[in-house]
C-alpha cells in the first residue's frame, strides 16, 4: 500500500433509501387493500392455483408460443431478406405481406384463421387442371382451432419481426460484405455465416419482447376455443363465477411464465455478443460495474 | 517477358454522372508489385475494386491471369456473369481493406479458416493448420484465439492479410492497407507486405507511403482525375516526375 493511495469515504446516496422505502411501502399498501377486499376469495385462489385445468392450459401456452414464435421467425428472416434484395418483386410481396398482417388486428386475424371453414368448406392440396390430389378433405379437420390459432399468431409475428430482422441486417457495416464476397464467399453463406450472426446482436433484444408479447396474445385464442390458460380459466370462472379469483391465477401463470421465459434471452445475448465489447461499452455509459472484454 | 496477371485495357467506370475512370490502361506481371499513387478523388481505390469486381466498370477489359472479370465473351456479345462464377473468380484474387474488415464475431484463427473451410471445402483439421501457419508468418501465432475488438490496428491488418493468403491468392490488393492506422503501428504492416513482395507474391498497392513504394514497388503508377498521368520505376516516377501534377503531388506528400 503506497502513502498516496486513494482512501476515500464512497459517497453517500440516502435519496435511494429514502425511495426505496417509500416504493416498498406503497406495493404493501396495494397488496393488502386487493388481499382484505371482501369481494375477492383468497380460498378460491390457492384452491384453483394448481387445478391440472389450469396447469393444462398453462402448458399448452407454452407450447403455442414456441411454436407460434419459431415459425415467426424464420418467417421473418426470409420476409427481411426479401425486402432487402434487389428483386423488384421479392419487395413488393414481402411489404404488401408486411403491410398487411401489420394492418388488420390480431383478433380479426384469428377469427378468420378460426372461421376459414365457413368460406372454404374443403380443402384440396393438388397440381391445378390435374386429376393430382396430394390432400383433400374437410377444413376444419385439416385445420383444426389450434392449428388455425398458431398458424394467425406466426403469420402476425412474422410481420413485426421481419422489420426487427432487416433493422439487425442493416446495422452491420457494409465492410463485412465487401470483405466476404472478396474473399469468394456468395450471398446465402454470408447471410448466414457472417451477417446473421452479427445481426443477433440488434435483433434479440427487441424479439424478447415479440416473445413475452406473443405469450400474452395467445390469450386471444379464447375466441376460437383453443384450451390455454385463459380459456380455461373462464370456462371455470364461467361455472363458479369467481371470475375475479380465476384473473388473479391466470395472471400468477402468465407472470411467472413470462419471467421464467426471459432467461434465455441473457444466455442468447452473451452468445452472440462475443467478441463485441457489449459489457465495456454499456459501463462506461452508465459509469458502473468492472471493465472487462467479453469473449 | 512473363506471363501477365493482371491486364487492364481503357477501363472506365462512372458513378451516374460522375466518371471517376477514364481509361486506365496498365499491366502487371507475375511477381511483381505495382504501387498506385494519387490524390485522393483520384479514382486509385476504385480502380483497385473493379479489378476484383466489387465494382462493375462501364467500359474497357480487366484480365486476370488471363480471365475476363465478371463478363463472359461469346464472339462479339458480352454476358453478365452469375454471382457464383464471379465469386469463384475473386477467390484466386486476395483483398485487404483500410478499415480492415475482419469479422468481429470470429476470433484471429476462426477469420483466416472461414473461407477456406466455407468456401473451399478444406477439411477443418488441415485448414487450421495453415491457418496457424499463416499467423505465425505474420507474427500473431500467439494471438490466434483473440477477437479482432482485442486486437490492435496493425494486429487486426496482420490477421487481415494472413486471412486473404488462406485462400492461396495469386494476386493481393491493398487498399490503402496503412491509412487508418497510428504512425507506430504502420511498419508492422508493411514489414508483412514486404516479405510477401520478397515470397514472389503479384501485389497492387494502393498507398501514400513513399518508403515502401521506392523499396519494394517494380513499377510505380501516379493517377489523377481517372487517369494515369505517368508510370514507371519508382526511380523514374518519384526521383525525376516529368508531369507538373506528379511534382506537384511527390512534393505535398514527402
Amino acid at each position: 500500500m503506497n502513502e498516496d493511495d486513494v482512501v476515500a469515504k464512497p459517497l453517500r446516496h440516502p435519496w435511494r433509501w429514502i425511495s426505496g422505502v417509500l416504493v416498498v411501502g406503497v406495493l404493501a399498501l396495494f397488496i393488502y387493500s386487493l388481499w382484505s377486499s371482501p369481494s375477492v376469495d383468497h380460498g378460491i385462489i390457492v384452491q384453483y392455483l394448481f387445478n391440472p385445468q389450469i396447469l393444462n392450459g398453462a402448458v399448452l401456452t407454452v407450447v403455442i408460443t414456441v411454436v407460434s414464435m419459431l415459425i415467426a421467425t424464420i418467417l421473418a428472416v426470409i420476409l427481411a431478406v426479401m425486402k432487402l434484395s434487389p428483386n423488384p418483386l421479392l419487395k413488393l410481396v414481402a411489404s404488401a405481406f408486411i403491410g398487411f398482417f401489420r394492418g388488420t388486428p390480431l383478433l380479426l386475424q384469428i377469427v378468420f384463421w378460426g372461421y376459414l371453414g365457413i368460406i372454404y368448406p374443403t380443402l384440396t392440396l393438388g397440381i391445378p387442371f390435374t386429376n393430382i390430389v396430394f390432400i383433400h378433405g374437410q377444413t376444419s379437420a385439416l385445420v383444426p382451432s389450434l392449428a388455425a390459432g398458431i398458424i394467425a399468431l406466426a403469420l402476425n409475428e412474422a410481420a413485426y419481426s421481419a422489420e426487427i430482422v432487416r433493422a439487425g441486417i442493416l446495422s452491420v457495416d457494409g465492410g463485412q460484405m465487401e470483405a466476404a464476397s472478396s474473399l469468394g464467399m456468395r450471398g446465402g453463406y454470408t447471410l448466414r455465416r457472417i451477417i446473421l450472426p452479427q445481426a443477433m446482436r440488434v435483433i434479440i433484444p427487441p424479439m424478447g419482447n415479440e416473445f413475452i408479447s406473443m405469450l400474452k396474445n395467445t390469450a386471444l385464442l379464447e375466441v376460437v376455443a383453443v384450451l390455454e390458460l385463459y380459456t380455461q380459466a373462464t370456462m371455470i370462472s364461467a361455472q363458479n363465477l369467481a371470475q375475479v379469483e380465476l384473473l388473479v391465477v391466470a395472471g400468477f401463470w402468465y407472470l411467472v411464465m413470462t419471467t421464467v421465459l426471459s432467461i434465455p434471452q441473457r444466455q442468447l445475448e452473451k452468445k452472440y455478443g462475443r467478441g463485441f465489447n457489449v459489457a465495456t461499452a454499456r459501463n462506461r455509459m452508465f459509469g458502473f460495474g468492472k471493465k472487462k472484454v467479453s469473449a | 517477358m512473363s506471363q501477365l496477371m493482371v491486364d487492364a485495357r481503357s477501363v472506365r467506370k462512372s458513378f451516374g454522372s460522375n466518371e471517376v475512370l477514364k481509361g486506365i490502361s496498365l499491366s502487371v506481371e507475375q511477381g511483381q508489385v505495382l504501387v498506385l499513387l494519387g490524390p485522393s478523388g483520384s479514382g486509385k481505390s476504385t480502380f483497385l475494386r473493379c479489378i476484383n469486381h466489387l465494382e462493375t466498370i462501364n467500359g474497357g477489359r480487366i484480365y486476370v491471369d488471363g480471365d475476363l472479370m465478371g463478363y463472359r465473351q461469346a464472339g462479339d456479345v458480352l454476358h453478365e456473369m452469375k454471382p457464383a462464377a464471379i465469386a469463384a473468380q475473386r477467390r484466386h484474387i486476395g483483398m485487404v481493406f483500410q478499415r480492415f474488415n475482419l469479422f468481429p464475431h470470429l476470433t484471429a484463427i476462426e477469420n483466416v479458416i472461414e473461407a477456406p473451410i466455407g468456401v473451399n471445402k478444406e477439411n477443418a483439421k488441415d485448414a487450421k493448420k495453415r491457418g496457424m501457419a499463416l499467423l505465425e508468418r505474420v507474427g500473431l501465432g500467439d494471438k490466434f484465439d483473440h477477437y479482432p475488438s482485442q486486437l490492435s490496428g496493425g494486429q487486426q491488418q496482420r490477421v487481415a492479410i494472413a486471412r486473404a493468403l488462406a485462400m492461396e491468392p495469386k494476386l493481393m490488393l491493398f487498399d490503402e492497407p496503412t491509412s487508418a492506422l497510428d504512425p507506430e503501428l504502420v511498419g508492422e504492416v508493411l514489414g508483412v507486405m514486404r516479405d510477401l513482395a520478397k515470397d514472389g507474391m503479384t501485389m497492387i498497392v494502393v498507398t501514400h507511403e513513399m518508403g515502401f513504394a521506392r523499396e519494394v514497388a517494380d513499377t510505380v503508377v501516379f493517377m489523377d482525375q481517372g487517369l494515369v498521368v505517368e508510370a514507371g520505376s519508382p526511380a523514374e516516377v518519384l526521383d525525376n516526375p516529368q508531369h507538373e501534377r506528379t511534382k506537384a503531388f511527390i512534393n505535398s506528400v514527402l
